[in-house]
Order: structure tokens, then C-alpha cells, then sequence
């Protein structure tokens, strides 16, 4: 989605209600942030909004973007949040020589979920990071994607297929326009 | 609702801290796959040698190797290693291309009559070095205390206009806080309104 550098374009405030909705609404997608919500939208300051192209708007706080949202999709968190919280999120790992291609901002295809490198929920290597406690991940989830050897997330982004259909075809589009390291809304500096 | 829900969780546990690097903004870890990747190595050694220590070792290079021998294919590893020479190329031909394009660039300081004794300034140029103009600009209008805009030129473009005749200061200022600008880049201008358009007014 941010594969060529974004242009930022108007910045407006959010209204504190707004900001309240944002809130509730991040704590509904992601249930685990709720310790560090205070920490990552402090309820006092000012929020934010930025329209890039493309339909997507990036909620900033002090000119570093925090979340972001294509249309009425999910809010998603920029990947500075998820590798600052990595375990507030549902994870998957893909293999490395998937890496060079997730951040190249290919789309993820399901074999590097699947093979040997990779780590699906209900494999049985998955362990406790993986394993999402047996259950499967459903198409339209907001997952972080891991990389195998890696310590931090390298992508974030809304599956397209659910896991047990991706354990079942092994192949296909996993995720698509997700969000990278080293992409547009990465470098996007609103300072 | 949202106030019950962000009581301190027992196992609330820290927020990770994660290390950047200040050459491709990755982290580290990923540093390899930004193309410059000799320039972060540096970085790191300077900035955080335990990383690099961590990164960069013999060991850790010979685990990674291993790993990669395991997991890849040799026809799928080669690939991967002319993709990243190519990307390191680019990387590298785009960064020579920018530091000409910056040595090649003129920031344009001019001076052009607006009525018989007043004079605007006009600067042109600055974002061939990376400047904000809108910044720039406001800047301006402090230092000096006149009205200072970005206005966009005919050919397209885009530069400050400073009321006042204020060149050789901005030359100064320049020099002083952008030291990024050579001095030789930078032109002096003045421009005397044309004799005839004056006599038809």
C-alpha cells in the first residue's frame, strides 16, 4: 500500500471525541493493548489526522504516526508500535526467503506461511508466540508478520484467507497492501 | 468504558525499546535487506558495538549462513544475493546521483525592485538541499520582521518571497545555519525593474 513514498497531504485535528471513538476502537481490534493504551494515546494530547493518497488516513500524535486506516478498514498501528508491543498482537511467521520480498513490498503469499520456516496458529512447532491458543485466525484479521530468525515484526496487515484454508491450499495471497519497514508510511515524517 | 479497562494490568510488562538504524531507519536486524547494508554495519560499530557484535560477528554470520544453506535452495539463494547486489547498486547510483544533483543546484538570492525604493527578495533554489520551504520561510519572517511567504512561480516552481531588501543577510543566515550549502552555490541577484514598464505606469 505505501510502496512508493507517501505525500502527506492536510493535516487537521482530531476532535476529542473523535479521539475517544479511535480509542475504544483500537481497544476492540487489539484487547491486549489495554495496559499501554495510556502510553500510546495519552488521553490528553492532541490527535492527528492526515490524509495520504490512496484513501488511507494516518492518526499522528507529535508528528510521529501512530495508526492508520484504508477507508472503514480496521485501524491498524504503525509498525513502530507493533515492534514496541509485539505481544498485543496476532502473529505469524513467514520464512527468510520470504523477508527480502515482504520488504521489497511484495504481496505475501501463502507458502512462506506455511513452509518449513513459517509459523501458522494449530502448527505444532508454533509454540506460545504462534500458537494463538490452538485457534485459527480468520480472513480480515489484523496480523503482524514475523520473520524466521528475526526478533521484530517486518509487516503488518489484514489476512485475506484464513489460516485453516491457507494450511489446506498452501497457496494464494496471504496478505496484501499491508504496511512494511522501510515503506512510505515508515519514513513518512510529519515533524 | 474505556477509562475500567486501562487499569494496570498485572503482567503488564514494558514497552520493548527498539534500536534503529540511523542509515536505512530498519532496525538493525534487517539492515541487510536495505541495500547499504556496509554503511549500517559502520553505523552500528560506532553506535551500538554490542549489537553489531551481535549481528555482525563471525558466528553470528556463519549461524545465518547455516541456516540459510538449510532453509533455501542454492538456486533461490542466488537470486537472493543478485537481487540484493542490485538493490545495493541502486541504492548507491541513486546517492551519487543526489549528492551531483546537490552540487550542481544554485540557491538564487534575488533582489527585485517593487516600487522606486522597496524591494522584495526573493530565494529560490533551497529545496534542491533538502529544506523545507514553508520552515524556511517562517524563519525568515521572524529574523527579519517582515512578511515572508512561499509563492509559487510561473515556471512552476516554487520560492520565498521576503519583503525588504534583505539579501545579504539571508546570505549570511545561510551561511551560518545551513552549512550543507556550499557557499559558491549560493548567487546574488539584483534586479532593476524594467525602465520601460516603470515609465508606463
Amino acid at each position: 500500500m505505501f510502496k512508493k513514498d507517501v505525500s502527506p497531504g492536510a493535516k487537521s485535528k482530531v476532535k476529542s471525541s473523535a479521539q475517544r471513538a479511535i480509542r475504544a476502537k483500537v481497544l476492540e481490534t487489539y484487547p491486549l493493548l489495554a495496559p499501554y493504551i495510556d502510553d500510546i494515546l495519552p488521553k490528553k494530547e492532541q490527535l492527528d489526522l492526515v490524509k495520504v493518497p490512496d484513501r488511507v488516513s494516518v492518526y499522528s500524535l507529535n508528528g510521529q504516526p501512530l495508526l492508520w486506516q484504508h477507508m472503514d478498514d480496521k485501524i491498524i498501528p504503525h509498525l513502530k508500535i507493533v515492534q514496541q508491543y509485539p505481544w498485543c498482537f496476532q502473529r505469524v511467521r513467514i520464512d527468510r526467503g520470504g523477508v527480502r520480498f515482504v520488504l521489497s513490498g511484495a504481496t505475501l503469499m501463502v507458502p512462506g506461511l506455511t513452509s518449513a520456516g513459517g509459523r501458522l496458529p494449530g502448527d505444532e512447532d508454533a509454540g506460545p508466540e504462534y500458537g494463538n491458543d490452538g485457534k485459527e485466525l480468520e480472513a480480515g484479521e489484523v496480523v503482524a508478520v514475523h520473520a524466521e530468525g528475526k526478533e521484530h515484526a517486518c509487516m503488518i496487515g489484514i489476512l485475506k484467507m484464513g489460516t485453516k484454508e491457507m494450511k489446506e491450499k498452501k497457496k494464494g495471497v496471504a496478505i496484501e497492501n499491508g504496511h512494511y519497514a522501510g515503506d512510505g508510511l515508515w519514513k513518512l515524517d510529519l515533524s | 468504558m474505556a477509562d475500567t479497562e486501562t487499569a494496570p494490568a498485572a503482567d503488564a510488562r514494558p514497552a520493548k525499546s527498539v534500536v534503529y538504524c540511523g542509515q536505512c531507519s530498519l532496525p538493525p536486524e534487517y539492515c541487510e535487506y536495505g541495500g547499504t547494508t556496509q554503511r549500517c554495519a559502520d553505523w552500528l560499530l560506532k553506535h551500538h558495538p554490542d549489537l553489531h557484535a551481535k549481528l555482525y560477528s563471525e558466528e553470528a554470520q556463519a549461524a545465518a549462513l547455516t541456516q540459510n544453506l538449510s532453509s533455501l535452495s542454492v538456486d533461490a539463494q542466488k537470486r537472493a544475493e543478485k537481487d540484493a547486489q542490485k538493490k545495493a547498486a541502486k541504492a548507491s547510483a541513486a546517492e551519487s546521483r543526489e549528492a551531483e544533483k546537490r552540487a550542481s543546484s544554485k540557491v538564487t538570492i534575488k533582489r527585485v525592485e517593487r516600487n522606486k525604493r522597496k524591494y522584495v527578495t526573493e530565494v529560490s533554489g533551497l529545496e534542491h538541499f533538502g529544506l523545507d520551504l514553508k520552515k524556511i520561510a517562517k524563519e525568515f519572517g521572524k529574523k527579519f520582521a517582515t512578511g515572508s511567504s512561499v509563492t509559487k512561480t510561473p515556471s512552476g516552481g516554487e520560492e520565498i518571497t521576503v519583503q525588504g531588501d534583505v539579501s545579504d543577510d539571508i546570505f549570511d543566515w545561510l551561511g551560518e545555519h545551513h552549512e550543507e550549502i556550499p557557499e559558491e552555490n549560493i548567487e546574488l541577484v539584483e534586479d532593476k525593474k524594467k525602465k520601460g514598464a516603470a515609465a508606463a505606469v
